[in-house]
């Protein structure tokens, strides 16, 4: 019998997160190496619009639940939903994209199924007719090769480790409705209020990430407002320097990281942390402004693909990580960097 | 309120962790709480103050996450309890989650579970959420904010931080609830809890004292290795102004083609 890979696709309001097209292509590739076709199956909101998709993507089958008790995404719900198809279609493995949603809908399925999950993998290959997983562990100091012995093998892909199939328009199809696993009066959870983030890209999504470090705090020619005391004007400075950081994050579309010594310090808000207690990076380009380089901050960002490095210490660790260097002022080069970046790129 | 926290013994964020002959190894780096551990028992002990009641921490693991769980101590947890069992040898998440479960059942009558966001060792995530998985309770993972909690009517409101903003809910307990670092500094441990710590003795919980079976893993891994050494040339750009900086660097990050 041929073996069934399904893909769940996290979707938000209809949108389908590019990573979802990610998952479905190495599932793609799973099941020409293993013999097999894809399903893709789509949850909540806007679900029938997202499984429609998965047809251009490459998947044979597509499913997809919209019910008044899955519009809001809860675990819960959707996990019973996701196992249910999966021991319906006795599906071979189970892959999510490494999304807050994916990565727990995964987990509680992985229950469900009398599995295990291993989660945010970077390479999947077929070994002896089996699925080998590589997950960075230790915050990627550590590569571990893992295997499952359970079926179905579940999975989450991390974003921009696998390639994103060609869409065909020319592809189509009718996925089919599926119903909820479960009763609004057996759900224990009730979304009440959503606060969508300020725009800007996202740090896991991001190609093109600029970071700032305690540096940012340093520029001696700004003079705080008055009525400040030290830590205030510390927190301002940083502010200032922060801004510099975001204007170059504009022009290049990039997210804006920052160190755990600057969020400790207060200067910004967790969300940007990137490193071993922040989030794990790997865009196309990381801009380092202010960062020494400890060791928690390079286990983040240390695979980018090319990292550039302004810093005023020469002796900074950062730079032995860093394709090019800059010994000076962030203050001075940032702005000039920012211009030119303009200027050349026309934006 | 009854509230327990799950912590777990891993090696500092500081270690120098390579794989040597197959296996990891962090040399003599120190074992310490997990980091993310450390803002679950702040915000076990913050909600404790609030509404009264105790919080007992709980690990899975060898003898030595004793010294994780009298940090716990320290910081101001009630009770501690170490569950260890030779047959948990090379558990994966899943099975530690059973047994987690099975733990959070024998302490009996708790409101909320409350974990870190993930471990820094096996870096899974998952573990929170199979735990409330295998009780049937709700997970409320990622959550920045606990906004209300209420005994009487055994309900609670927390602030979720999700990739596309906040979103509120509202969950009956009892409940797991996982935590990302908004919720508070963790705090040192006083000199009293360290003393108070110090003198404890922590008593262990075999699969026997469970009443279980050593859960099936599934998740294997065979092999471990360090990643493929890179080899970065560091080109260092200078100039006599900024501008002149600005613009060779500019010339270099394009001629990489990354943009």
């Amino acid at each position: 019998m041929a073996n069934k890979f399904l893909v769940y696709l996290d979707q938000y309001k209809g949108k389908v997160l590019p990573v979802s097209w990610e998952t479905l292509g190495v599932a793609l590739r799973l099941a020409g190496e293993m013999g097999g076709e894809v399903a893709a199956l789509a949850v909540g909101a806007g679900a029938q619009e997202a499984a429609a998709q998965a047809f251009q993507y490459g998947a044979a089958e597509a499913f997809y639940a919209d019910d008044a008790s899955l519009s809001d995404y809860r675990p819960e719900a959707y996990s019973a939903l996701v196992s249910r198809v999966a021991r319906d279609q006795q599906v071979e493995a189970l892959l999510f994209p490494t999304t807050t949603r994916g990565r727990e809908t995964a987990a509680m399925c992985a229950i469900d199924l009398e599995s295990s999950v291993m989660p945010d993998v970077i390479d999947l290959q077929v070994q002896d007719g089996k699925i080998v997983a590589t997950r960075p562990v230790y915050a990627g100091k550590i590569i571990a090769r893992t295997v499952s012995d359970a079926r179905p093998v579940v999975i989450t892909t991390r974003g921009r480790a696998f390639e994103q199939p060609q869409a065909d328009p020319a592809r189509s199809g009718t996925p089919q409705a599926v119903e909820p696993a479960v009763g609004e009066s057996s759900l224990a959870t009730k979304v009440v209020d959503y606060a969508p983030a300020e725009g800007g890209v996202t740090l896991t999504d991001a190609a093109v990430i600029v970071s700032g470090g305690r540096g940012v705090a340093n520029n001696p020619n700004l003079t705080p407002p008055n009525g400040m005391d030290e830590k205030q004007a510390e927190i301002w400075r940083a502010q200032q320097g922060f801004k510099l950081v975001s204007d170059l994050a504009q022009v290049l579309n990039a997210a804006v990281g920052a160190s755990r010594a600057a969020v400790d310090a207060g200067y910004i808000p967790y969300q940007h942390q990137v490193g071993q207690t922040g989030k794990v990076v790997s865009p196309d380009l990381y801009i380092a402004c202010g960062i020494s380089g400890a060791i928690q901050h390079l286990a983040g960002m240390r695979t980018s693909k090319v990292i550039v490095a302004i810093n005023k210490d020469p002796e900074a660790p950062i730079f032995k990580y860093a394709r090019f260097g800059v010994v000076g002022d962030l203050h001075e080069i940032l702005p000039a960097l920012t211009e030119e970046f303009r200027k050349r790129l026309g934006r | 309120m009854k509230i327990v926290v799950c912590i777990k013994q891993v090696p500092d964020t500081a270690a120098r962790v390579v794989a040597e002959n197959g296996q990891v190894s962090w040399g003599d780096a120190p074992l310490v709480m997990n980091p993310w551990d450390e803002y679950a028992v702040e915000a076990a002990l913050q909600l404790k103050e609030a509404q009264g009641g105790d919080v007992t921490a709980i690990s899975v693991g060898g003898e030595s996450a004793k010294e994780a769980l009298k940090n716990a101590l320290a910081m101001g947890c009630s009770e501690a309890v170490l569950i260890s069992d030779p047959a948990l040898e090379g558990a994966d998440s899943q099975a530690v989650a059973k047994v987690l479960a099975a733990a959070i059942q024998k302490i009996g009558d708790v409101d909320l579970a409350f974990f870190g966001k993930q471990a820094i060792d096996g870096d899974m995530g998952v573990t929170h959420v199979q735990t409330a998985r295998v009780l049937d309770w709700p997970a409320l993972t990622s959550v920045s904010t606990i906004q209300s909690v209420d005994p009487g009517a055994k309900t609670l409101r927390v602030e979720r931080t999700m990739e596309e903003g906040r979103v509120v809910v509202e969950a009956r307990m009892p409940a797991v609830i996982s935590v990302l670092k908004d919720i508070g500094e963790p705090r040192y441990p006083s000199f009293m809890g360290i003393r108070k710590a110090s003198r404890a003795t922590i008593p262990v919980w075999t699969l026997a004292d469970l009443g279980i079976q050593a859960p099936q893993s599934h998740v294997t891994w065979p092999v471990v290795e360090n990643p493929p050494v890179r080899e970065v040339k560091t080109e260092m750009i200078t100039g006599d102004t900024p501008q002149e900086i600005a613009a060779k660097l500019v010339d270099k990050i394009l001629a990489e083609k990354v943009l």
